[in-house]
């Protein structure tokens, strides 16, 4: 400790005023650069993101590398079928689990430093960590259509890959909405963790990711046609068969037929619903 | 500075819990440059009225400003102008001491160059040099505590507040902190601090409120609020070990000497008995009266009235009392339910 100080504390600071945009802009920098390094030197689940689906990748292909043929419509290989599921789930999952660091502040009382601030817009603390996630998914979505292709299950193309980039975009955005309403509505990160195990597999399994809707009973035809990562799966399976534009039918739901710009616009539209479902939410509890 | 004024707020009750009403009434005016010390037991409604006035709380009723800024109208123009160090702090334990102060100093706004300006004065008067650089996960209480101290200095705030700022510290952090918060009282900072260490707050406050149950009940300088006591308190043992059946004999003795106000025996302390004289000349007439009755003095002290006697006079029972009153009827996952947004 030592003596006094002269500029020790006399009067609030005079920092020179700034416009609203430039403050919300060092607000959400600084707050998305914090998960950045937490994520930097705590990187398992950037590494467990990557590495499941990749066992998933690895182990599902191998499994169904023999089955019937005429199982898959146009014959193709199972690899290449479910290399278009895994993408999604990846980004899906890294998503979904987007609220537990806002839930864990929540929690510990980190979020109330950061309402002692005079933050410009509370909403910095959102789009920190719609910024943080969007990026996350998309490294290891990146991470695993790389290793799809390694693995010769096909690549979609450049052009293709700026698509499947904006598909994958929507669903995460969708996503993580729904993850950071859920971080705000539970009660603690058990009960989060809870909801995020109970959402994530049946999803998967309840979606054309592991097989075609024409294999299915159709209750689950009609549940999987009605699945948001559907929506997801099928334009990038289609992008993957080397079809661009989308124009063309990629599902053939029970309740009629889909174009990929179809279910794009499907996303885009649940994108929209759950963040205005969200933001009173938000709203309220960052009042 | 800050103004406070006629603040109501309740809790809904919990499952075992009953409904709670924190404040009833609370009404505190801090004067600009003072340090001055919330004194009250755990649940006396301290960290509600602190937490309201750093606009984490809304209150159900009354007024909040700060320098004439409205907390409920302007809340930002309010967190502008205050440092909030809360009671249980709240650091990211990945991040090292400098990354969270960067942080903080974005949060409000500072330039780069001015954060770092401000990181060099802060970590040289906190004596931080040290473990600074080290990741927060690794600190011990004091560190974490002046680091939180830290953060809440950065942008030169008008007004500090804290909430039990010195619990569970060494002897060591808590005479720096101690020394810190005087330093910047001394420069014009307003300084509020809730407390239920009576030492911490007859050591350190210019003027203290007492609060109990929601409400302020005794407002003053640590040595008006002794004074207007009046008398001058003294103890005595007449043996180390006496019993019920001497003390008794002793206080009604002791009772009708000339000058002593009143005798109280105190059975948690070995039947030692407490004294209330008009001035320390009565000491001569009590050892005198003792004398004839061929009662030995194993121990007397005289002493001035301490913050305790005022906390005892304006509630009607001593803090350690009062303290152990509310032990055991606090939930603290109700408490910290309350406290999650």
């Amino acid at each position: 400790m030592t003596s006094a100080s002269p500029s020790l504390n006399t009067l609030p600071a005079d920092t020179p005023p700034s416009s609203a945009l430039g403050e919300i802009l060092q607000e959400t920098l600084a707050l998305t650069g914090r998960l950045f390094v937490q994520l930097r030197r705590r990187p398992s689940t950037l590494i467990a993101g990557v590495l499941q689906p990749l066992i998933w990748l690895l182990l599902f292909g191998a499994l169904f590398a023999n089955a019937p043929s005429g199982f898959l419509p146009g014959g193709e290989s199972y690899g290449r079928f479910f290399g278009a599921g895994v993408i999604v789930f990846t980004a899906f999952s890294a998503a979904l689990n987007a609220g537990l660091p806002v839930m864990f502040d929540r929690e510990f009382g980190f979020l109330n430093r950061l309402l002692v601030a005079p933050l410009r817009s509370r909403s910095s603390i959102v789009f920190a960590s719609v910024l943080y996630i969007s990026s996350l998914s998309l490294i290891q979505s990146l991470a695993i259509i790389g290793a799809a292709a390694l693995l010769g299950y096909g690549w979609p193309g450049f052009a293709g890959l700026l698509v499947v980039v904006l598909t994958l975009g929507l669903l995460v955005f969708a996503v993580t909405a729904l993850s950071l309403g859920l971080a705000f509505a539970l009660p603690g990160h058990i009960e989060m963790i809870a909801a995020i195990f109970v959402v994530n597999l049946p999803l998967l399994f309840a979606s054309t990711a592991l097989a075609p809707l024409s294999f299915m009973p159709s209750w689950l035809a009609w549940l999987a046609a009605v699945n948001p990562l559907t929506f997801a799966i099928e334009p990038i399976r289609a992008l993957y068969s080397g079809q661009l534009p989308l124009s063309e039918v990629v599902l053939q739901a029970p309740y009629g037929s889909l174009t990929g710009y179809a279910c794009l616009w499907i996303l885009f539209a649940l994108a929209l619903t759950l963040f205005l479902l969200v933001r009173p939410l938000l709203d309220r509890k960052l009042q | 500075m800050i103004e406070l004024h006629h603040l109501r707020k309740g809790f809904a009750g919990g499952r075992k819990a009953p409904p709670v009403q924190a404040l009833d009434d609370f009404s505190l005016n801090v004067p600009r440059a003072c340090l001055y010390g919330l004194l009250g037991p755990n649940g006396s409604g301290k960290t509600t009225a602190l937490r309201i006035l750093c606009t984490l709380l809304a209150p159900d009723s009354g007024v909040v400003r700060v320098a004439g800024c409205d907390a409920l109208a302007d809340p930002r123009g309010v967190r502008r102008l205050l440092g909030y160090v809360a009671q249980e702090v709240a650091i990211d334990k990945i991040l090292t001491g400098r990354e969270l102060l960067r942080l903080q100093g974005n949060l409000y706004h500072l330039s780069g160059a001015q954060i770092e300006e401000r990181l060099a004065e802060l970590i040289s008067l906190l004596a931080m040099e040290d473990w600074i650089d080290r990741r927060c996960g690794t600190y011990s209480g004091g560190m974490r505590r002046r680091l939180d101290l830290a953060a809440g200095l950065l942008h030169r705030p008008a007004v500090l507040v804290l909430d039990e700022p010195t619990v569970g510290l060494d002897i060591e952090s808590r005479n720096a902190i101690w020394q810190v918060l005087r330093l910047l009282r001394d420069d014009g900072v307003t300084i509020l601090l809730s407390s239920h260490y009576l030492e911490e707050v007859d050591a350190l406050a210019d003027r203290l409120a007492i609060v109990e149950a929601g409400r302020v009940i005794a407002e003053g300088s640590p040595a008006s609020l002794k004074q207007s006591l009046g008398g001058d308190r003294v103890t005595l043992r007449v043996r180390e070990f006496s019993d019920g059946v001497e003390a008794e004999r002793v206080r009604e003795l002791l009772g009708d000497c000339q000058g002593v106000r009143q005798v109280v025996v105190n059975r948690a302390q070995g039947y030692s008995l407490n004294l209330v004289v008009e001035d320390e000349g009565v000491v001569a007439g009590i050892r005198e009266t003792l004398a004839r009755e061929a009662l030995p003095v194993f121990a007397l002290a005289l002493s001035r009235p301490s913050l305790d006697d005022v906390y005892l006079q304006a509630t009607g029972r001593t803090l350690m009392d009062a303290e152990l009153a509310v032990v055991g009827q606090r939930d603290p996952k109700l408490e910290r339910k309350r406290q999650m947004r």
